[in-house]
């Protein structure tokens, strides 16, 4: 089956192409809207990555997540914004040259403690496959507490939203 | 009769494996079911039109489409060679790449989720772990695919229509995932062959929970596919016909294709999860998945027939105010299913959900303003 194997390589690398020029047209397109759809393509590419690497339900959260709820808020942020469909939103400023080179130094940090840092993998980790109920059991088990606090802190969001959507003075009867 | 398809493809497998390398009959057998699910999906859309047009022509008292071929069966090949020959119109205005881009990324997702449907005994393209993850997240891409539309034709109904669908899509999305929660809890998987297997002895809309989850998931369907009473995205008499405002010829005919494979697979999934799938006694497995689908997809089209459309205010207030809350009581009513037993179980869990029901109800009664009191007019 190594035919089968080399194929599905191919793929993956023409769909970390894919990544790579969606989330550079994301950062230089010039109508903000071209951008929001560079970036869904990003998303469902990164899961398309993670279904490379057997995480399924990462894939799938992922794209149902990313793709269908964030990116969805971000386009009403878009249609919000002035300019709508103006192709000429500028995409860099006189600080872009700091930035490359502060972005290349950061990556340049973190590769070289990526490269440094020994990963201690175990063998049964690598090739053995994690279903959706692995992870709820570990959520449920091992790692409830960071489960819980974040159920609280998303708890929290929550009512924070509907205290900043509610309107200021909620008088007489309901609309 | 039972394994008729799942026979055909095996056999043609085994004959190209006389010839073939073992790594090219795999990459067969996965285009085999591409190839019937690509030629499935448009053949039931172009019947679902004639089905569509005939079950309502019969609630208004018409006959519908009876011209072309015995019965109009021959309708839906007209329908596509007209769409096929119309001129393709695009807006001076309009973004002309998303605006081709849109009725082609609709298409895709529509097809995708056909992956994970069982559609009989071993029938299934893709049984994956996460199966009704994959179908969620599949179809909740076509929101972005809507607003491609609407933003690109450049015309403000188009617009309109797109806000509206994804406001909906988005509420809508939230109490139907819900909804299918107590479903996975309890059959304990994912996988949509797996929730099929588990409904061997009962199927699960004849528990109490699952009765709930069904009626909640069949709504927000309706709702996730645009279809009336919930088709305020392309409402005809407010803004012209929403999102495809601007799409002529075989572009409408994408928005028509998938919008309708839509229906039938939201309808399958409904099948699929609450009422036991393809198990069924006597008929074959894949007959009595396609009964259930095409008995949900008429009671869709019953509701197009009879119900007026609801305005925004109330698609919201329902999404929010009750179907969310309703979706919410009964996952913890799956839950005491799950934990209990008897007696206490069955009535426990009904009369937890007759409870929850009447105190939404209650909360939700519009504000009907009191009647006014002439003092100096007579009636």
């Amino acid at each position: 089956m190594t035919e089968l194997t080399f194929i599905a390589q191919l793929g993956i690398y023409a769909m970390m192409f894919v990544v790579l020029a969606a989330a550079v047209a994301a950062v230089t397109l010039r109508n903000l809207f071209h951008c929001a759809l560079a970036l869904a393509g990003v998303l469902i590419g990164v899961a398309g990555m993670y279904l490379a690497m057997h995480a399924e339900f990462l894939a799938m959260v992922q794209i149902l997540i990313y793709v269908g709820a964030v990116m969805t808020l971000i386009i009403f942020a878009i249609m919000l914004t002035q300019r709508l469909g103006a192709g000429d939103v500028a995409q860099n400023n006189k600080q872009s040259l700091f930035g490359a080179v502060a972005a290349a130094g950061f990556v340049v940090t973190l590769g070289g403690i990526l490269w440094k840092t020994p990963w201690p993998v175990k063998e049964e980790a690598v090739t053995s496959s994690f279903s959706a109920s692995d992870l709820g059991e570990s959520l449920m088990t091992t790692y409830v507490l960071p489960f819980e606090i974040i159920a609280i802190v998303l708890f929290a969001v929550l009512i924070g939203a509907i205290v900043v959507a509610r309107k200021d003075a909620p008088k007489g009867a309901e609309q | 009769m039972d394994q008729l398809f799942v026979g055909i493809k095996t056999a043609l497998l085994s004959m190209l494996g006389t010839f073939m390398p073992d790594w090219l009959v795999t990459v067969h057998s996965v285009l085999i079911s591409a190839t019937g699910i690509a030629i499935f999906g448009p053949l039931t859309m172009m019947y679902l039109t004639l089905i569509e047009r005939k079950v309502v022509a019969r609630m208004q008292n018409r006959l519908g489409p009876n011209r072309v071929g015995k019965f109009g069966l021959l309708q839906p090949v007209a329908d596509g060679i007209k769409m096929l020959t119309k001129e393709d119109i695009v807006p001076y205005k309009a973004d002309k790449l998303l605006h081709l881009l849109a009725p082609i990324t609709i298409v895709v997702p529509a097809l995708m989720v056909f992956a994970v449907l069982p559609f009989g005994r071993g029938m299934i393209a893709a049984d994956l772990n996460v199966g009704i993850l994959y179908f969620l997240a599949v179809s909740s891409t076509t929101t972005i695919s809507i607003f491609i539309a609407g933003w690109g034709s450049h015309n403000k109904f188009a617009l309109l229509g797109a806000m509206r669908a994804v406001a909906q899509m988005v509420s809508y999305e939230v109490p139907m995932v819900l909804s299918l929660v107590p479903a996975l809890m309890i059959a304990g998987s994912l996988s949509t062959g797996a929730i099929v297997a588990a409904q061997a002895e009962r199927w699960f809309a004849f528990t109490p929970w699952g009765f709930v989850a069904f009626i909640i998931f069949y709504l927000c369907g309706v709702a996730e596919v645009n279809r009336s009473p919930f088709d305020l995205a392309e409402a005809e008499s407010e803004i012209v016909a929403g999102f495809h405002t601007e799409y002529s010829g075989m572009k409408f005919a994408l928005f028509y294709m998938a919008e309708f494979m839509n229906t039938f697979t939201i309808s399958a999934l409904a099948a699929t999860i609450f009422l036991g799938g393809w198990h069924g006694p006597f008929l074959p497995s894949w007959f009595w998945f396609l009964l259930k689908t095409y008995i949900l997809i008429f009671v869709m089209i019953w509701f197009r027939g009879t119900l007026p459309r609801l305005r925004i205010d109330q698609l919201m207030g329902l999404a929010w105010k009750f179907l969310l809350p309703m979706a919410l009581v009964n996952v913890v009513v799956a839950g005491f299913w799950y934990m209990s037993s008897g007696v206490i179980r069955t009535f426990g869990s009904i009369a937890c959900l007759v409870v929850a029901f009447m105190v939404l109800t209650a909360l939700n009664r519009p504000y009907v303003p009191e009647k006014r009191e002439y003092t100096f007019a007579e009636n």
